[in-house]
């Protein structure tokens, strides 16, 4: 069943709370993004606040498995955490099942710019890591989002980038391409 | 730019919110509320500042003041990056941050922006949060 924000997201049972996930990406994002006309109505799909990151309970094969807590957060372990990955979020939840609308809009984001290769983790599940990453960051909400290690902001500032058209710049620089680009190519090519 | 069907859909989704279950009851503005915007008053000197209660419609008790989305209008951000900019607004609620606000929406803009989209935005649904840990940020 492809994600659609005016569907009720039906989450599937999860194999361990303490996941990192892989952001599950595209799945039924095409339907609702698209840079035609203006960013405005990407923006407009994406506040419709589409629960999840996809449709159907489908996993690639970039997921992995459930991971140990933390086991201690130091400033030198959350350092390498936030480098190892060049797309880090902090979130309240899951991509597949976030449980603040601040951290869904994130995963929302990441979705409609096709990111598929993410790292998640789950502050809920790890009281450390709750608080270690609003320390290490100096930051003092989740969600927090890190790209190629330097910390970038939290949700209003992700929606912004994308709105504005800051965060197609920033994940080509990643080498990451915007699904957005493409979308964009097809509408102006009719 | 906002449009019509847009900003249709934004009301329309913060009535589900019942933004206006947030305050402190019958509309008062409760202490916190009043403190995040003295604090903001006098460290930014802003020309609008819009602050809204949206504790509301999340997992919080009635009369909570944890959630807050506010729109911050200065001259103080100009040629600062969305990032030192939040910081700013940050730093002036240090207090509250630490204390009792689990989450702090911002729009921080320059006066010329704000001109451009006069308009606080509306926070998306509450997911839940963890229910086990209520009252924690």
């Amino acid at each position: 069943m492809r994600a659609s924000g005016r569907r009720t997201w039906q989450p599937r049972a999860e194999a361990s709370p303490q996941v990192v996930n892989r952001g599950s990406g595209v799945e039924g994002s095409g339907e609702q993004a698209g840079m035609s006309g203006s960013l405005g109505r990407a923006a407009a799909a994406l506040l419709r606040w589409g629960r999840g990151a996809g449709g159907g309970g489908l996993r690639g094969p970039g997921v992995w498995a459930a991971r140990s807590s933390s086991g201690g957060c130091s400033a030198e372990q959350l350092d390498a955490l936030v480098k190892k990955d060049k797309v880090v979020v902090f979130l309240k939840g899951t991509p597949e099942q976030p449980q603040c609308g601040f951290s869904n809009a994130v995963v929302q984001i990441l979705r409609l710019h096709g990111v598929r290769d993410y790292a998640a983790y789950n502050v809920l599940d790890d009281p450390e890591l709750r608080q270690g990453i609003k320390d290490y960051s100096n930051w003092p909400t989740i969600p927090q989002v890190f790209l190629n290690g330097e910390f970038v902001g939290g949700c209003d500032i992700l929606l912004q980038m994308h709105q504005n058209g800051d965060l197609v710049e920033e994940l080509k620089k990643l080498g990451i391409r915007s699904i957005l680009l493409d979308e964009k190519k097809d509408q102006d090519s009719k | 730019m906002l449009s019509g069907r847009l900003v249709a859909s934004l009301v329309s989704m913060a009535g589900r919110v019942c933004l206006s279950r947030g305050s402190a009851g019958a509309g008062t503005v409760g202490p916190v509320e009043a403190a995040i915007r003295a604090k903001l008053e006098q460290a930014l000197s802003p020309e609008v500042l819009e602050l809204r209660n949206e504790s509301g419609g999340h997992a919080v008790p009635p009369g909570s003041e944890t959630h807050f989305r506010v729109a911050v209008v200065s001259s103080r951000f100009e040629g600062l990056s969305p990032l030192q900019r939040h910081r700013l607004v940050h730093d002036a609620l240090s207090e509250e941050l630490a204390g009792p606000v689990h989450a702090l929406a911002i729009q921080a803009r320059t006066p010329a922006q704000w001109r451009e989209n006069p308009q606080l935005d509306t926070s998306p649904p509450c997911l839940g949060g963890n229910k086990k840990t209520r009252g924690t940020p």
